[in-house]
């Protein structure tokens, strides 16, 4: 039972899915829209049970006085913090001069803004150390990495000021960018959408087991 | 000195320099501008700087990574203050979607699709800036929606923004009428599915609770066969690849895409494909269709830094590569000598 | 904005950016600031736009949504390891629901599509039969026709790549390394646009230094 029955709800909906795109009518479509719309819910819960999750680990972090447990009472009060600003606002929560639109705005907005700017570092960091061009397919990568770089800013088309309209490094990021590159990513899209098709099937079909875990 | 002293006396520097120039700004002073001469003395000490990097690089010493890490902040810092204009070109997938948009007639209804947050903001809000700028400009009427939770509150920023700028002032835009914020949903690509048989049922009220049966504009659209064109901002998953697989492939929508530079590459071929009518991808791409709106925004404010910035890790890279190389020779020179 | 606000966000800001020069209590402090509220902020946005929406504005209209919102309540059931087997029954769901659209969607869009726009006539402008298009056109169509094409040889790892077949695998690679170049080039771009968001916030909004 613990197995078969969330092999049967995969097998099912999957093949309703799979049916609705060639009989777009009822009942497939009524299927279909159910299922969108339950989708929709599970995967919010899912999202809720995430955050519940980190508030059990970060309470019992704090409770068993683990290191850093300070750290993990800061994210209790944030969370609960926000949370309770977030539903006690109504509605209208996200409009501007809210609490929660300040939040939004003064803390989060700085917060996951600079967490992920600070990549540009890191990248310059590994670029400099990392980056050889120990054979002809590495130089390659870098020559086409410059001529694009070059390319999508304006000093680009002011380093080749004596090439005629046309013919600048705008064009020929442009021209790298549409034509051998598309290329490119267009095999590797098709290849892994060959890996999709075949991994949906088997899922599917049962053979794919491993999302419904192991033991009982 | 010890190394905690230094560390205290940098922060206390710091903190007299910020509060100097903040104390300043209540005060009214101006902003700072490098004249052009200036512009090229700061060039050339950043020029001087790399061969200094390169010569200690060569010697067998790559330099602390934290001195690389000054170095970019101060190579993407100091170009906000030069005063120095470019010549941004345009690119044929910037122009295509650029032309339609112009080609829809005033009334269409424009559903856009905020699926970014925060951190991708510096790239994607000056498209959606410009983008909503130009729909009004041409009376278009505009629906937000987001895949992602932050989506509705960027299309807020973008509508703020928007309302105050120069070319649209005198004009009032109604709520319910002109425009309209759906808000968001989860389910990713399950959204764009369900969108294409009821908006209603995906998107019951708007993102301030509004029944969607309340909302005029919206009231009378059913799926996507009531949506005249869609323009897709999108920072990764969800996002331009499910609404053109679903969006375009399936309901048959006229889409447009905005995406991060990260994603922009991926994309090339659906518009190759036909699949998209344009592609705005990055801040080049933003700056280019600002220029082909004349919405002047920050995208084009920012170019002379993404300009700096791309010439400071070319040529890191090619300072590693010359030593790389050059340590390379030397090794092989002594091998042979021996 | 006022005084508070742009101090705190500065704060936030440089303790984030702290840890460039090295992990210390300032940065650990606003990363789980970041953390807190970021989980604060989906659940708010969830309830109010999913929840509120769906069961009670709406509420009776759509029946069938309360089958959805019992698996979602077999989902939370994972928190408590006496029955959290229960939360197999969503997953697998989710996990089918996935498959279904996926299994279609990839086919259609990034398969059949994708090859109908490769195999094309490389002499035409579209799928036209004359002997109409320019240069570039016919140079870009080549170029995209046996970019793909050996992309997708190279790809091939049942067949060694030797011969004839070898030459087209390394003229793939040959392609693939400048799609990786180009990405690689546009990361660079996309990671710096961010910085500069950064540094616009610090110098513009905060300091005051800049338009």
């Amino acid at each position: 039972m613990r197995r078969e029955v969330p092999l049967f709800i995969t097998a099912i909906v999957g093949i309703s899915f799979v049916i609705q795109y060639f009989i777009p009518h009822p009942p497939f479509s009524n299927l279909s829209d159910w299922f969108s719309d339950w989708f929709s819910i599970i995967q919010a819960c899912a999202i809720v049970l995430g955050a519940l999750n980190l508030m059990k680990i970060s309470f019992l972090k704090v409770k068993d006085k683990k290191p850093d447990w300070g750290y993990a009472a800061v994210i209790i009060v944030s969370f609960l913090f926000i949370t309770i600003i977030g539903l006690s606002e109504g509605e209208g929560f996200r409009l501007p001069g809210t609490k929660f639109d300040w939040i939004y705005n003064f803390i989060f907005i700085p917060l996951s803004a600079t967490m992920f700017s600070i990549l540009a570092f890191f990248v310059a960091s590994a670029s400099y150390r990392a980056f050889r061009a120990r054979n002809f397919e590495a130089t390659l990568l870098l020559i086409a990495a410059f001529f694009v770089m070059l390319g999508r800013v304006p000093i680009g088309d002011l380093l080749v000021w004596f090439m005629p309209e046309g013919y600048q490094l705008s064009n020929l990021a442009s021209w790298v960018m549409n034509v051998p590159q598309a290329a490119g990513q267009r095999a590797i899209m098709i290849g892994i959408g060959l890996g999709v098709v075949s991994t949906s099937l088997r899922v599917i079909l049962g053979i794919e087991r491993s999302h419904i875990g192991g033991g009982e | 000195m010890s190394t905690k002293v230094k560390e205290i006396l940098a922060v206390v520097a710091i903190t007299i320099f910020c509060l100097v120039f903040y104390i300043g700004k209540i005060n009214g002073w101006e902003t700072i501008e490098f004249s052009f001469t200036v512009s090229m003395i700061v060039i050339s000490l950043l020029v001087l700087s790399l061969v200094w990097i390169l010569i200690l690089t060569i010697k067998g010493n790559l330099i602390e990574r934290r001195i690389v890490f000054l170095f970019v902040g101060i190579a993407v810092t100091l170009p906000l203050f030069m005063g120095i204009s470019q010549k941004i070109s345009s690119s044929p997938e910037v122009v295509s979607l650029y032309e339609s948009v112009d080609a829809l007639p005033a009334g269409s209804k424009v559903l856009i699709s905020f699926d970014y947050d925060p951190p991708s903001a510096p790239e994607l809000q000056p498209m959606a800036e410009a983008f909503i700028q130009l729909c009004f400009e041409k009376n278009l009427k505009v629906i937000t929606m987001g895949l992602w939770p932050q989506g509705p509150q960027q299309a807020n920023l973008a509508f703020e923004k928007v309302f105050s700028s120069e070319k649209l002032k005198g004009r009032k835009f109604e709520y319910g009428v002109d425009y309209v914020n759906l808000g968001f949903q989860t389910g990713n690509e399950f959204v764009v599915q369900r969108m294409g048989s009821s908006f209603k049922s995906m998107f019951p009220t708007d993102y301030v609770g509004n029944a969607y049966n309340d909302l005029p504009l919206v009231k009378n659209i059913k799926n996507f066969s009531n949506i005249d064109y869609c323009f897709n901002l999108s920072a990764g998953f969800p996002g331009t690849v499910e609404w053109i697989q679903i969006g375009v492939d399936r309901f048959g929508v006229l889409l447009g895409a905005g995406n991060t530079a990260v994603q922009a590459p991926q994309i090339y071929p659906y518009l190759n494909a036909g699949q998209l009518t344009g592609l705005l991808g990055g801040m080049n791409g933003a700056a280019e269709f600002e220029k082909l709106t004349e919405i002047p925004g920050k995208g084009t404010k920012f170019m002379l830094s993404q300009s700096f910035s791309h010439m400071v890790v070319i040529a890191f890279v090619l300072i590693g590569n010359v030593a790389f190389f050059m340590s390379g020779r030397k090794s092989m020179l002594e091998g042979n000598e021996e | 904005m006022d005084h508070f606000s742009l101090w705190l966000a500065a704060f936030l800001t440089l303790g984030i950016i702290s840890f460039l020069y090295k992990d210390n209590p300032w940065y650990k402090l606003t990363e789980a600031i970041f953390i807190g509220i970021s989980a604060g902020y989906w659940v708010v946005t969830l309830y109010w736009d999913n929840f509120y929406g769906k069961f009670w504005v709406n509420k009776g209209e759509e029946p069938t949504l309360w089958i959805g919102a019992f698996f979602g309540f077999l989902m939370l059931l994972r928190l408590i390891p006496k029955v959290g087997w229960l939360s197999r029954w969503p997953l697998a769901f989710i996990v089918g629901a996935t498959s279904g659209l996926w299994l279609m969607n990839y086919f259609a869009s990034n398969i059949m599509v994708q090859v109908q726009a490769t195999i094309m006539p490389l002499f035409s402008t579209g799928y036209g039969t004359g002997f109409d298009a320019d240069f570039a056109t016919i140079v870009a169509n080549f170029v995209i026709f046996f970019g793909t094409l050996t992309g997708l040889v190279y790809f091939f790892f049942s067949k060694e790549h030797k011969g004839a077949f070898g030459v087209g695998a390394k003229i793939g690679i040959f392609f693939l390394m400048i799609t990786f170049g180009a990405s690689f080039g546009y990361t660079v771009m996309s990671r710096m646009s961010l910085l500069i968001g950064r540094i616009d916030f610090l110098f513009g909004d905060w300091l005051g230094m800049i338009q």
